[in-house]
């Protein structure tokens, strides 16, 4: 690096460290310790960490959370239903995305910025306001199933809204332009010459695409994949809104813990837990990515 | 029968014309060089031959079989392309294999066919080489040996040597043309260099402008050239501008300044007034400190680069024009700037040029 001495590095690297520190790292290890607490009436709603006594501190760490979590199966279901429907998502986005990505990435210059500009235009509104606009248009006199009634294809309403594919609609929704954003830039950076040179040795269409353009475009699959999947396994908006009864995703169960049951530390220990199941795969991919950018 | 054969081609890109009405023939094992500065439309020629462009007229014709319509996958021809197009995600035997595997050959074939290709182009022990692990020589061979894998009945090569450093391409011109002579492959090189076309090639077309200005052997194109474009283009030239008039004994050029017409080889048949260039190379100009016999033109020494195997040397007229003599060895060793001279050339060495 030049013109920049010791502390001018120290300096640079120091301020985002130190940014990490204090809004990232500081916040996960209050949840850590609230997590090992126990619960109890007062303000904050659970016991010290550390306690004065007789003269000296004493370390007050209870495991019970996590033991509490492990035994009762309605966290293990909750988690796994979470995983499971942020997978579906996920794998939905993949399938309407990575099409949506090609062809912008395949468009005009001049196309390919108001497609670009289309894909983002959601996020002008309000998150919660999209959601919303999903019952309004899903309801049993909603939307769609006025207007099917209406043409006459249906003599009774469907059952769209609070259920289990409402939810899976909302999370495709709202978690697709993160899978295409990735997606374009990855296939708008491919050397179209590889596409042709794929062409030039004999290979069809099809086969450009599974021999060519899908493996270089691994990474922003799992660009993509990863930001869709994390956020959408802890969601709590979209099943509290659209989900129904038979939904049962971790978010909405952390929410519950923490505004309805008032156990701040069984809410910071299912925190913990998913932080700690979703920091593996996090780690692992990117691992993957690292390599297959040095490759 | 020619194996390839361009009738009438064209191509336009909005209000250019990129190719335009160019026919040509290439001989079955032909080295051919496809000649041009940047963007005379050599590359799109090119691209509408391998069918990544569609021409908007004519026909491409492969070994009698009109590919004009044919998507690229389905032509008997390869391309080298002027980035290599490696294919990062796949090692050297990998790239080498990838059109054999389109054609489902069988695994043992395809093994035979890629340790074949490696040891043509020096490269038998790189096979589980990823393309970013490998120099550009290195990878200029990977590229070849992906494209001739296939047994093409033409190769393209777009600007083959182009991406490597000066000494490597001497040495990679003369590796080319050895290889093109064991396979016995029809090579079609495109470039903008002309003395890689002029040494590597068996026929060189030059293209200007999306036409084709001429075609033939390398010593034609340099010593006959048809056009004042080629006559510029390849290789130095000086060119002398002016009108046709009746000379002493045979026709002869009446240039702007100059009070002597300048007399023209003979064989010369134009019509008198028509206006005409000659072009004379300057290795042709002989220097003189005495007026020679015959036609000669004073002038003075501005300037020398020496070049090793011999010296190019500025001349200025007294008409103001600006001349160049190409003196072999030391032969310039007397002269330095500001010596005056006469240049002058056997009535034979200039050419005639209309167009």
């Amino acid at each position: 690096m030049i013109g920049l001495g010791w502390t001018g590095r120290l300096l640079l690297i120091g301020v985002p460290f130190l940014w990490l520190a204090l809004f990232f790292l500081l916040p996960l290890l209050i949840v850590v310790k609230i997590s090992l607490a126990e619960s109890m009436i007062g303000i904050p709603p659970y016991t010290p960490l550390l306690v004065n006594h007789d003269g000296g501190l004493e370390l007050h760490a209870a495991m019970a959370n996590f033991a509490l979590i492990a035994n009762d199966d309605l966290y293990l279901r909750a988690y796994s239903g979470s995983l499971g429907n942020a997978a579906l998502a996920t794998a939905l986005c993949l399938l309407i995305g990575y099409p949506i990505a090609y062809a912008i990435a395949r468009s005009q210059a001049g196309r390919r910025q108001l497609l670009l500009f289309l894909v983002m235009l959601p996020f002008w509104t309000s998150f919660l306001i999209r959601v919303y606009a999903w019952i309004a248009i899903l309801e049993p006199n909603g939307l769609v199933n006025q207007s099917l009634i209406a043409v006459g294809l249906i003599a009774a309403p469907l059952p769209l809204l609070n259920n289990q594919f409402s939810v899976e609609l909302g999370l495709v929704y709202s978690y697709l332009p993160f899978m295409i954003l990735p997606l374009y830039g990855n296939l708008s950076r491919l050397d179209q010459c590889l596409v042709e040179a794929a062409a030039d040795l004999g290979a069809r269409p099809m086969q450009t695409f599974l021999g060519v353009t899908f493996p270089l475009t691994f990474p922003g699959i799992a660009a993509g994949s990863l930001l869709v999947l994390i956020p959408a396994i802890g969601e709590f908006v979209i099943p509290d809104l659209l989900g129904g009864p038979d939904t049962l995703m971790i978010g909405k169960v952390l929410w519950d813990e923490f505004f309805n049951n008032r156990d701040w530390p069984v809410a910071a220990a299912v925190a913990v837990v998913l932080i700690g199941a979703l920091a593996v795969p996090l780690l692992a991919a990117q691992r993957f990515l690292e390599r297959g950018h040095a490759a | 029968m020619a194996l390839l054969e361009i009738a009438g081609a064209s191509k336009r890109f909005g209000a250019t014309t990129a190719v335009d009405d160019v026919s040509l023939s290439v001989e079955r094992g032909a080295f051919y060089a496809l000649l041009g500065p940047s963007g005379c439309g050599k590359t799109t020629l090119l691209r509408v031959i391998a069918g990544f462009e569609t021409p908007d007229s004519g026909r491409i014709v492969i070994d009698g079989v009109d590919v004009t319509g044919l998507p690229p996958y389905a032509r008997p021809v390869n391309m080298m392309f002027q980035s290599y197009a490696l294919f990062p995600h796949l090692d050297v035997a990998g790239n080498i294999a990838f059109g054999l595997r389109q054609e489902r050959m069988d695994r043992r074939r395809i093994a035979a066919r890629v340790a074949e290709m490696l040891a043509l182009v020096q490269m038998a022990s790189y096979e589980r080489r990823r393309p970013h692990e490998l120099s550009g020589g290195q990878r200029q061979r990977v590229a070849l040996a992906r494209a001739l894998a296939k047994m093409p009945k033409l190769l393209l090569l777009d600007e083959p040597l182009a991406a490597l450093d000066r000494k490597l391409r001497a040495e990679t011109r003369l590796e080319l043309v050895g290889i093109q002579e064991r396979v016995g492959t029809t090579f079609l090189v495109v470039t903008h260099d002309q003395e890689e076309a002029l040494s590597m090639a068996s026929c060189v077309a030059v293209m200007d402008q999306g036409r084709l200005a001429q075609t033939g052997a390398p010593a034609e194109i340099y010593e006959r050239p048809a056009t004042r474009f080629v006559a510029n283009f390849v290789g130095e030239v000086n060119l002398f501008e002016g009108e046709l008039t009746a000379g002493f004994n045979c026709l002869a050029l009446a240039a702007a300044g100059f009070l002597e017409p300048i007399p023209l080889p003979s064989g010369a048949q134009l019509p008198e007034g028509a206006a005409a260039a000659l072009a004379v190379r300057p290795e042709k100009l002989v220097l003189s400190d005495a007026p020679p016999i015959g036609f000669a033109i004073a002038a003075t020494v501005s300037s020398i680069a020496y070049l090793g195997g011999g010296s190019i040397v500025h001349l200025a007229t007294e008409q103001g024009m600006a001349l160049k003599a190409y003196l072999p060895g030391a032969a310039a060793g007397g002269l330095g700037r500001g010596t005056p001279v006469w240049a002058s050339w056997p009535p034979d060495a200039g050419v005639v040029l209309t167009q």
